[in-house]
């Protein structure tokens, strides 16, 4: 089983500049004519499309390495150009070292004693290679150099140089061409390169000015084959056969002796090409464009921006064995499991290789075949060869299999696979999860993980990934499955929690003087997936408490205040208190079931880890759920229906308010409002006003809420599972104050919002304060008021998600090599110590209650014991 | 006691000392303290964060993803009586992108004892606020036979501010060029041109004239004195650091601006550094996300580590990577592999973007130990 190739490790990248030497030791073939294929459509030698190029047709072998299709990674080829011409990409920098160097001598513009001492200040900057201020020092000597108007070496006068773009050298307003550049640059000493930053070996500057141009090879510009039998060349082939045709027709003139505005004019048109080449966005020139008038894609698009080679090939990968649909919630599952639909299963694999211990296990699989399920579809022999499983080749292979070949079988319950919901913005959306697979289409996940994907249910689509080696199992397993990540690392609380209906139901269960019989008691458990019933008590009837404890660790001690602590302190059911894994009393609400805080599933995560940690939420969860099952759990309009009472306090309410805007705005009127350092009354006014109309919608809130008819819509905000008293208020009482900008509303008309209003009107309604109730319904002004808000908002999120992204590539491209060394300092990619203990203390936040270390904790325990 | 201090002074952070002293009742046996700093010392090292975590990457995603959330509206009003300043994530991205002028500098100038009390507030805010001559006005007259300007002042404006006019004056003259400026008797200041000035000149002047600085700090456009706790505190709109620190009756220990230029070159990096600590802080807070401190810290140091401040752009952080792959991967790719090519870089492979480019596992996490495992000769008895 030894393996044919070696294991290489690329160590490090060298950049430079290729010159026309190296340009035709690469090649493989030269190219002299723009002809593609000849009659019998077989490519032409000599052409672009030569077949020592590389293979782009399947079935043909590469003349000059000798392999097929995909194997073979092309070749260069080269053209040897009539007249040099700039390449337009080094531009700036030719016009750079022209100036800086004599037109006579070549050489730098800088005094012999100056050249001395620079040299010797580079030494000592590289002894301590700090390439930052040789690239300061760098550009200081390239300012003083162009400056000198008389070369101290020769003494010959110097002319300026300047570019008349895009690519014409004027001296002296008369037009130097590429021939004269390139032989002054030729004559330019090394020493002398070297001192303005330009590494000689790699770089000779005359190589900018090509007389050789290096061919693609096929590989990266394939045809491709139309249904009408038509090839379709790529843009780069076409621009290529442009330049071998002026090429040519160029030679040809010159060996004809053409007048020399021919050749000028063609000389022009071959520059013009070889730039379009490089880059077809050169600000002065027209682009290069099809027969249809669409511009072509050359080098530089190739590589630049996100679809370029750069983000799109290099940094972007792509995966095989990954499969993507839309989601659903199953609570049944647990929260560390995925459901995997049947068809999935069959199509997704898993390679494991045959030993003797599992060679029966194994071929099981091949037997059932690619279509019956827990089956196989591929087997690996140890040579490398694949082979499909069919049911002619199934008996075949059944008796070739031995130890050492590797089955490729279908995907089984308890795999592991990645699970991943995109936008990936932190770590937690991609989580290992645990096959189940299911009948149905739809990839199945337990609602308490929807926060952490922040994935919802209509319509969203997530994908799935299947390792496929052991090293990628492990790291999965260990590294990124759902109980390890249930710990935020962005503020050390869970991330996963109980959510919704989850809450409600535990919530109601655990209210004192709730009762079940027995058997439902029984009946509920069993339906978590509970089989011993020894921990509930054998009683007629049992309370909602204590079936609750049956979940919990038997050891388990935990204090922890509910929401209701806030309120009512006193309250003995204000505070959770739970001994030796029975509670005592307090009810279970958001502050210890819910997601971001969940002190009581932090504790259970803490002291029994994360395996029974996620073991407990699933089955709390599934508690809440089968607790509203029994009871039923609905909503309705009159849920927010108000006594009497309470609507009389919300018009009291709404009167006092109305009066005191009266009195501000009567107060500015009379100009006796007294402005706040700082600003203007009107601005004061404004901000007072809004002050107000706020506090008039809170304090309804908090009316609404107290004076509602008891109902499950009450309870699902006691509990927080879901709503706030806010909502309530808007519903039952006063939608408030509607805010554009962060102010009131003030567009619109001149001096006024609507032209229902009065001018001028400064009053609450003609300003976005609506008064009416979503359920009573709004006003025509209050309707459109209300949309301004909700354009407001919609805008605010079209704007800030492109910025937030943008925000988020530059802090981790500026972050990604952070790490963590051996010797527990932050350094980055280059070994530089960026923090000498991370956090300036060591701990990670994931691993700590919240970044600390709980001392007073860990006191009061030892001290009990 | 001392024993065990010492013993653990290496093992555990000072701070996690002090804070077991100070919460230990003051009987206690040497017996549980030391059993004490053992639990918190076995707590503390299984909390440490492990060798190849790449801390950079998760500081970054714990950044940029709440700032999804954040709203977008630019100015937040932090109370009623306080300063317009940006905040959510246009600040965040000012902060973070190391800006030079920033939209809304402000500085909170704390003050020193006898001052902070709030009894000569208003005085003391007027001293800091940039003042025109415009305030101080009351009438400009145009002597036409002398080509003078006289400019009566509000006396009773100046009185209140315990102002001599003479200051007016000098300040009156270092802005104008080629005038001179004369103090008459009662608040009566004469301008007069140098040479032979014409009329025309003189009328310009005088619209110039009330807009001339002429009192406090330039470049402070508004101070709010606030009420914190038991002092009083000045917060500016408009910032000039360099000169309110000038001021004897400031507080140099805790005025501060928001400005991490302005700090950076008054104090240095170090400042700089907490400045971009509690500006990130406050924007966070502001919104309501929770975010550990370490992300902060990290963001921070990447930003100064290089002595001056860095913005996390491409003229910033990214421009320095030794990397040339690195750089290429961000933004302007072709011009940095321009650079690359003239000066013959070499791109050793070392960060994590080459090695996925390239194929390679990457040197952080599960890819940083390399582990060489000698192969025993199975024939070996």
């Amino acid at each position: 089983m030894e393996e044919t190739f070696t294991h290489k490790k690329i160590s490090s990248i060298k950049f430079g500049l290729m010159g026309p030497k190296i340009i035709k030791d690469m090649s493989s073939a030269k190219i002299v004519t723009p002809e593609l294929y000849d009659k019998e459509g077989y490519p032409v030698d000599g052409g672009l499309m030569d077949v020592r190029l590389g293979v782009i047709d399947p079935g043909l072998k590469c003349k000059t390495c000798g392999l097929k299709l995909k194997e073979c990674p092309g070749h260069f080829g080269y053209i040897e150009l009539a007249r040099p011409v700039v390449h337009i990409k080094f531009i700036d920098v030719v016009l750079d070292v022209l100036r800086m160097t004599c037109s006579s001598c070549s050489r730098l513009l800088l005094s012999d004693e100056k050249i001395a001492q620079v040299a010797k200040s580079f030494e000592k900057l590289s002894e301590i290679t700090d390439e930052k201020n040789q690239r300061i020092l760098v550009k200081k000597l390239i300012a003083e150099a162009k400056t000198l108007s008389k070369c101290p070496h020769c003494q010959a006068k110097q002319e300026k140089v300047k570019l008349e773009k895009p690519s014409t050298f004027l001296e002296n307003e008369k037009r130097i061409n590429p021939i004269e550049v390139r032989a002054r640059l030729e004559r330019i000493p090394d020493e002398d390169l070297n001192l303005i930053g330009i590494n000689s070996e790699v770089a000779r500057p005359e190589w900018m000015i090509l007389t050789v141009l290096p061919i693609p090879p096929v590989t990266m510009r394939p045809s491709i084959t139309l249904e009408t039998g038509e090839r379709s060349e790529d843009d780069l082939t076409h621009k290529l056969g442009d330049i071998v045709r002026i090429n040519q027709r160029l030679f040809e003139n010159i060996n004809a002796g053409a007048p020399e505005i021919i050749i000028e004019d063609l000389w022009d048109l071959l520059q013009y090409h070889v730039t379009t080449f490089f880059d077809n966005e050169v600000s002065q020139l027209p682009p290069a464009r099809h027969r249809s008038g669409q511009p072509l894609k050359t080098l530089t698009a190739r590589i630049k921006f996100k679809e370029g080679r750069i983000r799109h090939n290099l940094a972007g990968k792509r995966t095989n064995f990954s499969a993507r649909t839309v989601i659903g919630p199953d609570p049944k599952l647990e929260i560390n499991e995925v459901g995997v639909p049947r068809v999935f299963a069959m199509k997704l694999t898993v390679p494991e290789r045959i030993t003797t211990w599992n060679e029966q296990y194994l071929k099981a699989f091949v037997q059932k075949g690619p279509t019956d399920y827990p089956g196989a579809t591929y087997i690996v022999r140890p040579d490398g060869r694949r082979k499909k499983i069919t049911d002619e080749t199934k008996e075949q292979l059944l008796e070739e299999i031995q130890p050492g070949f590797i089955v490729e079988r279908h995907l089984l319950d308890g795999d592991v696979v990645l699970f991943n919901r995109q936008p990936s913005l932190h770590k937690m959306s991609m989580m290992c999860h645990r096959v189940r697979v299911l009948d149905g289409l739809t990839l199945r996940l337990n609602p308490a993980v929807c926060t952490p994907y922040n994935a919802d249910f209509d319509g969203d689509e997530m994908n799935l990934h299947v390792p496929q080696t052991e090293e990628a199992r492990a790291e999965a397993e260990i590294l990124m499955e759902v109980q390890t990540q249930i710990i935020s690392p962005r503020f050390g609380l869970s991330v996963i929690g109980g959510t919704q209906d989850a809450i409600s139901g535990n919530y109601l269960l655990t209210q004192e003087g709730y009762k079940v019989s027995y058997e439902t008691a029984v009946d509920i458990l069993m339906r978590l997936g509970l089989v011993d019933f020894s921990r509930l008590p054998k009683k007629k009837e049992v309370t909602g408490k204590e079936v609750f404890s049956v979940l919990l660790p038997e050891d388990l001690d935990f204090k922890s205040p509910n929401k209701l602590y806030k309120t009512e302190p006193e309250n003995p059911e204000s505070m959770v208190v739970i001994k030796k894994g029975q509670l005592k009393h307090g009810f279970m609400d958001s502050s210890n079931l819910g997601e971001g805080s969940g002190l009581l599933l932090r504790q259970i995560y803490k002291l029994y880890g994360p395996e029974k940690g996620v073991l407990f939420l699933g089955r709390v969860y599934r508690l809440g759920i089968e607790v509203l099952f029994i009871d039923g759990f609905t909503a309705g309009i009159s849920d927010i229906d108000l006594t009497q009472e309470g609507d009389d306090k919300i018009k009291s309410i709404l009167d006092k308010i109305d009066k005191e805007v009266l009195l501000l705005i009567k107060k500015f009127d009379d100009g006796k409002l007294e402005a706040l350092p700082g600003r203007t009354e009107e601005e004061t006014l404004e901000l007072k006003l809004l002050q107000l109309l706020n506090r008039a919608r809170n304090d309804a809130g908090a009316v609404a809420l107290d004076n509602t008819i008891y109902s499950n819509t009450i309870d699902m905000i006691k509990s927080g599972a879901r709503g706030s008293s806010i909502h309530i208020a808007q519903m039952s009482a006063l939608v408030g104050q509607q805010a554009v900008h962060g102010s009131r509303v003030n567009k619109g008309y001149n001096d006024r919002t609507l032209s229902c209003f009065k001018r001028g009107d400064k009053g609450s309604l003609a300003h976005g304060f609506i008064r009416s109730s979503f359920k009573d319904g709004m006003k025509p002004y209050e309707t459109f008021f209300m949309a301004m808000t909700g354009r407001d908002s919609l805008m605010d999120t079209a704007l800030r998600t492109p910025k937030s992204g943008y925000l988020y590539r530059r802090l981790a491209n500026a972050m990604q090599d952070l790490k963590i060394d051996y010797d527990f300092t932050v350094r980055d990619a280059s070994g530089k110590i960026v923090q000498f203990n991370y956090g300036e203390d060591g701990v990670a936040v994931a691993k700590s209650e919240g970044g600390h270390i709980n001392v007073k904790r860990i006191i009061s325990n030892i001290l009990e014991n | 006691m001392e024993k065990l201090l010492e013993k653990y002074s290496d093992k555990l952070p000072q701070k996690l000392i002090d804070e077991i002293v100070n919460n230990v009742p003051k009987n206690i046996t040497d017996k549980k303290l030391e059993s004490i700093f053992e639990a918190v010392y076995k707590e503390y090292s299984s909390s440490l964060a492990e060798p190849g975590e790449c801390v950079g990457v998760v500081s970054a995603e714990s950044i940029g993803e709440p700032s999804t959330q954040m709203t977008l509206d630019t100015f937040h009003l932090a109370g009623v009586a306080e300063v317009n300043v940006t905040t959510g994530l246009p600040r965040l991205i000012e902060i973070l992108d190391g800006r030079k002028n920033i939209s809304t500098p402000s500085v909170e100038i704390y003050l020193k004892e006898p001052h902070n009390k709030g009894t000569d507030i208003t005085k003391i805010a007027a001293q800091i606020r940039e003042t025109t001559l415009r305030s101080f006005l009351s009438e400009i007259n145009i002597d036409i036979t002398t080509n003078t300007l006289s400019v009566l002042l509000n006396k009773s404006k100046l009185e209140e501010l315990d102002l001599d006019y003479k200051i007016i004056a000098k300040n009156i003259e270092k802005a104008l060029k080629g005038y001179k400026v004369k103090c008459e008797d009662d608040y009566v200041l004469s301008i007069k041109h140098n040479k032979e000035g014409n009329l025309n000149d003189l009328y310009k002047l005088k619209e110039k004239l009330k807009e001339i600085y002429v009192y406090g700090i330039k470049g402070i456009k508004q101070v709010v004195p606030v009420k914190r706790d038991d002092e009083y505190v000045i917060v500016t709109a408009g910032s000039n650091f360099k000169e309110i620190i000038k001021l004897d009756f400031v507080d140099t220990f805790r005025t501060c601006s928001n400005d991490v230029f302005e700090m950076e070159e008054v104090f240095g990096i170090e400042a700089a550094r907490q400045v971009i600590i509690n500006q990130i802080m406050t924007v966070l807070e502001g919104q309501g996300i929770p975010l550990d401190v370490r992300h902060i810290l990290l963001v921070s140091d990447t930003m100064t580590m290089s002595g001056h401040v860095l913005g996390i752009n491409r003229y910033g952080i990214v421009k320095d990577k030794p990397s040339v792959l690195a750089r290429i991967s961000f933004e302007t790719p072709l011009k940095h592999l321009i650079e690359a090519a003239l000066s013959g870089e070499v791109d050793n492979l070392k960060s994590v973007i080459e090695n996925v480019m390239i194929n390679q596992p990457i040197p952080v996490g599960t890819g940083l130990p390399h582990l060489i495992t000698r192969i025993v000769n199975e024939k070996k008895p």
